[in-house]
Order: structure tokens, then sequence, then C-alpha cells
């Protein structure tokens, strides 16, 4: 298998084309732009389509027009842009369409910064434009993963007909590491269907829409994706437990703050105190049941995050607030050290 | 009994919400005329807007997508980029189209994408109960204009086809209306040309048909035809704007 060493933000594009994405539509905006650039350089020879759109909002409603026809179809943006992405998200979501979303976080609000932020967990994972709806979001914490996680977005999201995002951020978007592009088979979805392709003559015609005047329709419809979001929650949560077993303090982060928060376990595990940490690898669905099981004998879960604590709802609700959940996190594009995070655990468990 | 005249295979027969005199049918009619003759219903793909067209997924017979509003002519771009041997149009209204979604209008035009824009201006929002579009003519009465449109307060009107005219990726942009039978056959005429455009993907095609809204306008479908040719033409007067078919045929 060949290995290179690859920004998170080109291999996140490489890993994209080989999964069968055939357009990606962008518009610049730091730390992501690698992305397009290197979209713009590969996509032509690839046989597929790269179009620079004229706004966010061209972009993702692009997206929508090519994903409608069954095509494999991608954007990215950073934090201030998926904020005008989400009415078209809303849209794909609410027509049942499937497509790939990446944010590499930068901090906000407005226009925020351009350092690494994980300030948008509410906005992917509960609110990512209006209306009843939620989509797939996954998390890496290296550039490996942001390879594997979007062959795995493409594949659960033509699966379940919905928009799936990754959720990187600035540290993981700007950093190089080696890489391995696994061989991918097409996993070709039939969505004959239900696309849009011209009917030939051949069949009614297909209609992509997210219109229900009729409330009783609307619910309904609502009701069916609501029944599919049941089955992901119980199937497609993802989530790595790193020394859990014994662990007296859970500590909880996702993303690049995971690797922080790692070499702070492990050297709280140098002074003797039973530190653990469990990293949710789907944020939707969120990893209750892997949760659970990593905070089984902890006493203290601590949540980490460049923000100022948002998945630490999460976390109470999938414990139901059985335990004290603590919280550290620097936010505007700060990135916390093992040192600071070391204290905290220090703070609640270093009397003993 | 040899039949003369019959409904377009391309136009479902199912009864429109349209109000009545209101001048969308003869548009969705002459549309589906085009594709018919063409025989490229199985071929196309329409994209539909947010306005009084918005169901038009119920009325056309070809696949349909209905987009945000504004962004039809964005959701086009990505349905003919991956099918670019597809016939593609969207079919907007004028807040649609000039106001909510210049940005997606102008550059699906600058980028000379191949497909083809109906553009229907009754100078007023229908959908919702008949507010200032961006086409409303200075002086004219609207729920959000009661005192008629002040351009001082208000801005002037676009006229999009003169507008969108000085865009290179432009291949046709002419302007027509749906008042008298000639002027249906000239539309109708338009409509053909900006779809034989397409098959020889020469470009972007933009045909914007004059209309009625007699029910926000408060008139009767005459007096509503009338107000189309008293006022509307002579404030936007028909005519090609710009084809790259024709030498002589740029105003």
């Amino acid at each position: 298998m060949e290995r290179n060493l690859m920004k998170g933000n080109e291999a996140l594009a490489e890993a994209a084309i080989r999964a069968g994405c055939k357009c990606f539509f962008g518009y610049p905006i730091t730390p992501q732009t690698e992305l397009a650039a290197y979209m713009a350089k590969r996509m032509h020879k690839a046989g597929g389509v790269f179009l620079q759109a004229e706004s966010e909002i061209a972009a993702i409603n692009m997206v929508l027009g090519a994903a409608s026809t069954g095509v494999r179809a991608m954007t990215s943006s950073s934090s201030p842009g998926l904020s005008l992405k989400s009415e078209g998200i809303s849209y794909i979501a609410g027509s049942d369409v499937p497509a790939v979303i990446i944010n590499v976080q930068r901090g906000g609000p407005g226009l925020g910064g351009i350092q690494p932020s994980q300030a948008d967990y509410w906005q992917a994972t509960k609110a990512l434009g209006h209306g009843d709806f939620h989509l797939l979001v996954f998390a890496p914490a290296s550039v490996q993963e942001m390879v594997d996680m979007v062959v795995k977005a493409f594949d659960t999201a033509d699966k379940y007909r919905m928009p799936a995002m990754i959720l990187a951020d600035g540290l993981l978007g700007q950093m190089m590491e080696p890489v391995e592009f696994p061989e991918i088979s097409a996993n070709a979805v039939d969505k004959s269907s239900w696309a849009a392709t011209g009917h030939k003559n051949s069949r009614e015609h297909h209609i992509i829409n997210s219109l229900y005047l009729k409330p009783d329709e609307l619910e309904k419809s609502v009701n069916d994706r609501f029944a599919r979001y049941e089955t992901i929650k119980a199937e497609e949560t993802d989530a790595e437990l790193y020394l859990t077993d014994d662990c007296d303090i859970l500590l909880c982060a996702f993303g690049a703050t995971a690797r922080v928060v790692k070499s702070a376990v492990n050297d709280a595990r140098e002074l003797g105190i039973k530190a653990g940490m469990f990293r949710p690898k789907t944020l939707w669905p969120f990893p209750v049941k892997e949760l659970n099981e990593a905070a089984k004998n902890a006493k203290q879960l601590i949540s980490v995050e460049m923000s100022m604590g948002q998945m630490i709802d999460d976390i109470k609700l999938a414990i139901n607030c059985s335990k004290p959940v603590g919280f550290y996190g620097r936010t505007g594009g700060v990135i916390p050290t093992p040192a600071e995070i070391l204290e905290e655990i220090k703070k609640v468990g270093g009397a003993e | 009994m040899a039949v003369v005249f019959e409904r377009p295979k391309a136009l479902i027969d199912v009864p429109t919400h349209y109000c009545p005199g209101c001048t969308h049918g003869i548009v969705h009619r002459i549309l589906c005329e085009v594709i018919d003759e063409m025989g490229i219903e199985g071929d196309t793909i329409g994209v539909c807007p947010v306005g009084c067209s918005v169901m038009a997924y119920d009325y056309f017979n070809c696949d349909m997508i209905e987009a945000p509003h504004g962004r039809a002519p964005a959701v086009a771009t990505g349905v003919k980029r991956t099918n670019p041997d597809k016939f593609v149009f969207t079919y907007q209204g004028d807040g649609d189209l000039a106001a909510i979604g210049t940005a997606e209008t102008v550059h699906v035009a600058t980028r000379g994408e191949n497909i083809v824009v109906i553009f229907i201006n009754n100078t007023i929002y229908g959908m919702t109960g008949g507010q200032m579009a961006p086409t409303t003519i200075p002086g004219q009465i609207t729920q959000t204009t009661p005192f008629g449109r002040d351009p001082e307060l208000a801005g002037y009107p676009i006229r999009v086809c003169e507008m969108l005219s000085t865009l290179s990726g432009t291949a046709l942009a002419q302007r027509v209306a749906v008042d008298s039978v000639p002027h249906i056959r000239e539309a109708k005429a338009a409509i053909r040309k900006a779809f034989e455009n397409q098959k020889a993907k020469r470009g972007f095609s933009i045909v914007e048909v004059l209309s009625t809204c007699p029910t926000n306008w408060g008139l009767t479908p005459t007096e509503a035809i009338k107000r189309l040719q008293d006022e509307m033409i002579p404030y936007y007067p028909l005519g090609v704007y710009k084809d790259i078919t024709s030498e002589e045929g740029n105003k």
C-alpha cells in the first residue's frame, strides 16, 4: 500500500476523488483553501468536475443539483462559510439527497479568526440549518482518519440518503502526516429509483423536493426520516476508548484536541492517576453506549474542547447526569497544552 | 377525426394552482410544446424556484428539482456540469431571479453555463401576496409600496435582459410577452431558440417573459393584459438583447 506525506486538507481531497466523488464545488476560505486548490489540479484528470462557485451559497446548491442526479458531490469550507451553506444543507436533508460537506473549523463567532477551533460542534450536531433534521458528523483526529472518514462519509450518506459532514479543524487541515489510501472498491449504490437523471421515456418522472404544503404530509416525511435516524443511532456510532477499563477520571475529547488529551492522560498515568480518554469519532450519532462503557468505573468526567464547552451537553445527556462532568477548554484559536490539561486532571484526581 | 390541437405530452394533465387569468399556464404550455417538438422530455431536467411556480414539478413531466429561493441557477449548474448531455432549464420569477438570486443569475450567465432560464417578469411577488419585486415599475402600488414605488426610497427596477446581455457568457437574452397570439408565437420561438442553443452548446440563454398577475395587481384578467401592454412593454421593451447566432439581432 502506498504511503504519502500529505497535508490534511489535501488528503481529504485525494480521498474524496478515490471514493468516487465526481464533482467539487467550493469557495476560497482559510484554513481549508488547499482542499479546493488540490481539487482544481486533480479533479479534471480524474474525470470529474471542479468549479469555483461565486459564493458558499451557490457552491452548496451546485452540490444539491449534482447530488440530485445521483452523482457523488462534495463541498468544503470553514466556519463562516458553513453558516452560509446551512440553507442548502437543510434543503439537501429535506430532499433526502446524499452529499458530503467538509468543515475545517476556525474560531468564531462572526469573522472570528483563522486558527483551529471546535466551536461549530453545536452547529454541526444540532442546528446546521432550519427544521427537524440531522446530518452524519464524523470527527477525524489524524490525517489518516480524514482519509478513512471521507470514504465512510460518502458510503454512509449514500446508504441513508442524507448529508454527511467531516468536522475537522484548522490544525488537522494544515498538518502533514503520513497517510495510506486504502483500496477503494467503487461502492456503487443504485440510485435509479429516485435520482433526477432524465426519465428516458421509460419511467414516471422523478421529483427532488422538500416542499409539503399539507401538514400531515410534511409530518410523515419528517417521521420517516427520523425512523431512519433511529437505525443510524443504533448502527453507525463509533468511538475510541483509551485506557478506560480502570479509569477514575475519564477525559472526553474529539478531533485534534483528543491528541493533546491523550498526551495528558499518559502523563497522568505516569503520576499514578488513573486517567482514560473517550473520543467520539461520530458526533452525530453521538456514541452513547460507547461513552457509558468508557465511563462505567469513572468517578469524574472532564470534557476538553477548543470552545467554551459544547460537546459537554451531549456527554451529560449520554450519562444522564449520573456523574460529575467538568470542563476545560480554550477558544478563539488557542490550542490547549498537555500541561494545562494535566493540571485539570490533578485538580480532581491528584489528591489520591 | 384528426386531432389538430391537444395538450403537450410534457405537460401533465392535472389542474394547476395558478389563479384565473395568470399567464403561467401559457408559458408552461409553450415550454412543453417546445420540449415535445424537440423530443427531449426524457433527457430534460428542470429546476423550479420558490415563488408561484414552486410546484411546477407537479406540472412538468420531465424530471424536476425544487431549488431554494434564488438558487435555481446554482442547482442547474450542478446538474448540467455533471450531466452535460442532458437538457437543463430553470423556471424562475422576478423576486427569485433578480432579488435574492441575483448573484446566482449573473454568475450562471457569465460562466456561460449551457442551460436555459425561463424568467417570468410580472413586476410583483405573487406567492407571498403582492409585495414589491425588483421589477416593480416606479409608481406601481404593491403591498410594500402602498403609495406607489418611489425610486427615492425603494430604488429602481432591474432590466434583466439588458444587464445580462453585457456578459460574454450570454448566448441569448430575449424579452417576450404573452399578451397576444403574435407575441405568444414569438415567445415560443424564443424558447425554442434557447433550447437549440443548449443543444448546440452555445452557452447561457435567458428568455424573459412579461406576464400578468391579475390577483395581486387587483385587475381582471383582461385589464391585466391591458396593463402589460400599456405599462410593462414601454418600460421593458420586447426584443432580442443578445443573440450570438445573429449578427444583426443585437439591440
